[in-house]
């Protein structure tokens, strides 16, 4: 699941991308939609320092394991004060 | 009329006006994110900016026209884990382990389509396209002193890109804190290039060795002489007169209230002009008493006169490293700089007087014409 202005890039909010982990799962959304790129993983595959991404409604991190069905949410970092 | 890209803490601002009737904006983009760079390519009327956002990380965008919508450029990007060889294990990285911080300028270069960018940490991208599409100079990233290098206080920026009238062959560019680099062959091989300079802020038994310690603030090239470049240094100003290839201080006992500041001007009718904002030292980054001036030299920095008539005397502003420039030349030539506090100065008359042309804007990054 995506929010603005990364759900524009690919083309909508929701979508059905393969992966174990969740640096597998945002690599192949970089690969199926190429303007994502850069976006939410710097160039070493590692998650933007202001984004954080849930698995199930859970934080995650690049190792956490994903299965099929599950869902994967990637949103900006709480910036207020 | 002039057109005027204020790049801001929160977003693009695009002014168009003069210094004597003032200035209106005319456009906003990128409306919370910082817009550390934009400029108008004067071959093909092309808008770019150099884009960071807070979330997102940093990226050049490209329009034709500023009131519409912005193209994503691809390219800006270091060797990362995707580069790894094919069958390698996920997260073995064949680059160095860095990613990109900021892009800092964007430059035209002497080819139809060509175009120079530099960031941080230290990278020189070159697009051919006109800025859609961009690629690194290896030569500079993979330089062998490159472990050496060590970041100033806005961090390892390439900040610089002066190409050389008439001939591709030729760039210099620099870089925070580290030096001046010279390519003579388009970029495949670069040498550093600091003799003359003294940084003052090392130890004194340091600074005759030190070779890629340099932390230069900008370079400008003179138009009608190109091998003569003026330098505001961390702790000096320097001209060279070969190209580059050496120093000569021209800011010790030469009347300017402080050798510290972060932009330099020239006026490209005037090889022996230029302009800087001194500024109080590294901990203050104020003008000296308050007292907003503009500093000119028309004699190749043998002496400096204060221009600031309409400035304000009491102002505890920053200038920073892109936020002056100028359009035309000669005695009608305009400057403009903005500040961290929003406003944005202008002047009509090669810097006699002065007149505020933009107010209540977000902390100003950049200043360009166009």
């Amino acid at each position: 699941m995506l929010r603005a202005p990364l759900s524009e890039l690919c083309g909508g909010r929701s979508h059905d991308v393969a992966g174990s982990t969740v640096q597998e799962v945002l690599v192949e959304l970089e690969r199926t939609y190429p303007p994502i790129a850069g976006w939410v993983l710097d160039e070493q595959s590692r998650i933007r320092e202001h984004v954080n991404v849930f698995v199930n409604g859970t934080h995650g991190e690049e190792g956490t394991p994903v299965a099929p069905g599950d869902r994967v949410q990637v949103l900006p970092a709480i910036t207020g004060g | 009329m002039t057109e005027l890209l204020v790049g801001t803490k929160k977003g693009l601002f695009r002014l168009e006006g003069d210094p004597a009737d003032g200035f209106e904006i005319t456009a906003r983009a990128f409306a919370g994110q910082a817009v550390e760079y934009a400029m108008r390519d004067p071959r093909t009327g092309r808008y770019l900016a150099s884009v960071t956002s807070w979330f997102y990380g940093p990226r050049i965008w490209v329009t034709d026209d500023p009131t519409g919508e912005w193209e994503q450029a691809e390219g800006t990007r270091l060797p990362g884990e995707k580069d790894r060889v094919e069958g390698e294990p996920a997260g073995t990285s064949q680059g160095d382990g860095e990613a990109l911080n900021r892009l800092w300028v964007i430059v035209p270069g002497e080819e139809n389509g060509v175009l120079y960018a530099g960031g941080d940490p230290g990278p020189l991208f070159e697009s051919r396209d006109g800025g859609l599409t961009w690629s690194l100079n290896d030569g500079l990233w993979s330089h062998p002193t490159r472990p050496e290098w060590n970041p100033g206080n806005g961090g390892l920026c390439l900040h610089t890109i002066a190409p050389w009238p008439g001939d591709p062959s030729k760039l210099l560019v620099a870089i925070s804190a580290v030096g001046v680099w010279l390519t003579d062959d388009g970029g495949e091989t670069w040498r550093h290039s600091n003799t003359g300079i003294v940084p003052r802020y090392l130890p004194e038994e340091a600074r005759d060795t030190a070779v890629i310690n340099h932390c230069v603030h900008d370079v400008r090239r003179a138009p009608a002489r190109p091998e003569r470049l003026f330098m505001q240094f961390h702790d000096g100003v320097y001209r060279s007169d070969d190209a580059g290839e050496s120093w000569i201080d021209i800011g010790t006992d030469t009347g300017l209230p402080s050798d510290f500041g972060f932009p330099i001007v020239v006026d490209p009718a005037d090889p022996d002009s230029a302009y800087v904002i001194p500024l109080v030292g590294a901990e203050d980054r104020t003008p000296p008493d308050g007292a907003m001036r503009v500093w000119e030299t028309r004699d190749a920095g043998a002496s400096w006169a204060p221009r600031g008539d309409g400035l304000p005397t009491e102002a505890y502003l920053t200038i920073l490293r892109e936020a002056f420039d100028n359009a035309g030349e000669g005695a009608s030539m305009e400057l403009y700089f903005g500040a961290t506090s929003g406003e944005v100065f202008g002047s009509g008359d090669a810097g006699a007087t002065w007149k505020q042309v933009g107010d209540h804007l977000a902390p100003v990054y950049s200043v360009r014409t166009a």
